[in-house]
């Protein structure tokens, strides 16, 4: 028996890169959607709650805390887009990155040619997918049922979401990786998310709360996305503070995440 | 012949435990090589470390030519890589799994014969949770062949087979060899390591502690063979043992077994037995095999 040793060498470049990353992507995504637990929390969850507040409070001119102009669900539409992203980061993103882990999913991964970096791009792409799809399902609902104003540019708004989407994921990953196990980065994502779900004017508005809460809240980071996405939606400026609690996030969650990350 | 994977003076610790300590040996083109050795012993570190998903603290590593730590992507470009412990998502479906992994590899053979040739055609479109655990074990060899690699690493392969499907595998590596790859078999299986492979190393306690084809380690070390027959009548034991082949006869209840060695063996037992008038029945020989190797090495069974 003769054995031919291949000689040629392989190559591997940009765009097989990037193939294999749209695949790879395109994959995760698809099995997001499969999974109903996470398909409920990030994507009917928030809908729920926005048409509950719209039946309640419903939607007049001069029933929300802002512009006489805008009513309840006009200024709550872009603080459950805050929470969507808020959920997205600390509940979805470190139980399902530590899961994987522990099932050794990525072990699997690790033994390809691979690299680290495309797994994370194409798992961040899926995420921010996710957070986006569920403010357009937001949008499209409070349009339809409750006649939704919308007094900023479309464009700004793209923007600060993305940005706040961004730096939140970051932080994310930096709870997935230093997690051991897929129970503590469940429960550590709960201690950190819950308190910000209530006190951040994301679920409820901070202006019914008591001044003590209020002042709390300026410490939570999700208070600034909530801030910078319903200024972003009056028409305002954006917020500077917000800017540099989220630039803060993402410079130092990606730098964390990128150093931490673990395959097994 | 130039050798397609070398490995010399491999150490690994973790914190205070030593997993791998000095270990070496080469393998060649087209060979079946089996790295054999109970639970524990270090196999599993000593292939993590040849494939570059570990850092050993010492020792040099080549595959195909290549540093499995500096030129990790290149390499596992061109091997094939059967896990011990790895999964798929739980919702992730057959066909999806092997189109997804063919995406990292810059050459690939075509999947649909290889689920053919693993028997896995039938659970194209069924989700990796509802594979038995055969077909999971399956589908993870057709991921590592999907590169048309020229070394392919399997570690423990049919662990949690039934012994139908064991042998079926077992023909599907000799398959996987006459397509001319280098197959890396790491086991803690006797039967698998001297039925499939050409050599094996012995590992212990991290340590090789033999090296060579599965029959040579046999013969070389010389075992008895054993003579096992039942017998209602009382057998003398002393004149058994005098014969110059037998070294030693045990006497269990109805069940004797006589250990000796040479041609003259079955022979002088049988005569001696004729000669005492001991009637006898069921009389088998058994020959020295790896696990009488493993014994004769460690003093241990392998599995305990």
């Amino acid at each position: 028996m003769t054995i031919t040793l291949n000689t040629q060498p392989i190559t591997f470049g940009l765009a097989d890169a990037l193939r294999s990353a749209a695949k790879l992507t395109f994959t995760q995504f698809k099995l997001f959607l499969r999974e109903p637990v996470a398909f409920f929390f990030n994507l009917a969850f928030p809908v729920l709650l926005l048409l509950l507040f719209g039946v309640i409070w419903g939607n007049e001119p001069g029933s929300s805390f802002f512009s006489p102009a805008y009513g309840y669900i006009d200024a709550q539409t872009p603080a459950l887009a805050a929470l969507i992203i808020g959920t997205v980061a600390f509940m979805t993103i470190p139980i399902a990155t530590a899961t994987a882990r522990e099932q050794k999913l990525l072990r699997r991964f690790q033994a390809t040619p691979m690299r680290p970096i495309v797994y994370l791009i194409a798992d961040v792409i899926v995420n921010f997918a996710v957070a986006l799809t569920g403010m357009i399902l937001l949008v499209v609902v409070a349009r339809m049922v409750f006649g939704l104003r919308f007094g900023g540019s479309w464009m700004a708004l793209f923007a600060g979401f993305t940005f706040a989407a961004l730096s939140f994921i970051a932080v994310g990953y930096v709870i997935a990786s230093l997690s051991p196990t897929s129970r503590v980065a469940q429960v550590a994502g709960q201690v950190i998310f819950f308190p910000m779900m209530f006190l951040s004017g994301a679920a409820m508005p901070l202006q019914i709360m008591p001044a003590s809460i209020q002042s709390v809240a300026q410490w939570l980071p999700l208070t600034h996305v909530v801030r910078l996405l319903q200024d972003l939606w009056f028409g305002g400026q954006w917020n500077t503070t917000a800017l540099l609690v989220l630039s803060g996030m993402l410079v130092v969650g990606t730098a964390v995440s990128v150093f931490a990350f673990r395959w097994e | 012949m130039q050798p397609i994977l070398e490995v010399q003076n491999l150490r690994k610790t973790y914190g205070t435990t030593v997993a791998v300590d000095d270990v070496s040996f080469s393998i060649q083109p087209g060979e079946i090589f089996g790295i054999l050795g109970p639970n524990g012993a270090g196999k599993t570190t000593t292939v993590e470390s040849v494939i570059g998903l570990r850092q050993p603290d010492r020792g040099q590593v080549s595959v195909l030519g290549l540093d499995p730590q500096r030129e990790r992507t290149a390499l596992a470009q061109r091997i094939g890589i059967q896990l011990q412990q790895a999964n798929l998502a739980d919702r992730l479906k057959v066909w999806e799994a092997l189109d997804l992994f063919g995406s990292f590899y810059a050459r690939t053979v075509p999947w649909q014969p290889l689920l053919e040739q693993w028997g896995l055609a039938e659970k194209r479109d069924t989700a990796f949770v509802n594979l038995s655990g055969g077909q999971k074990q399956r589908l993870f060899i057709a991921l590592a062949l999907l590169n048309d690699p020229e070394v392919v690493f399997l570690d423990e392969l049919t662990t949690g087979l039934d012994p139908q499907a064991r042998r079926n595998t077992w023909e599907l590596v000799q398959e996987v060899r006459a397509q001319g790859k280098t197959v890396v078999l790491v086991t803690h299986f006797m039967d698998e390591a001297e039925a499939l492979c050409d050599r094996l190393a012995i590992i212990d306690r991290g340590k090789v502690i033999a090296l060579d084809r599965p029959a040579a380690l046999v013969r070389s070390l010389e075992l008895d063979s054993r003579v096992i027959f039942e017998s209602d009548a009382g057998v003398n034991l002393a004149e058994l043992r005098a014969l110059p082949q037998v070294s030693e006869a045990i006497q269990n209840g109805q069940r004797v077994t006589v250990y000796g060695k040479g041609d003259g063996l079955v022979s002088g037992v049988v005569k001696q037995l004729e000669a005492q008038h001991t009637p006898f029945q069921n009389l088998r020989t058994e020959q020295p095999s790896l696990e009488d190797v493993f014994i004769h090495l460690t003093g241990r069974q392998i599995r305990e």
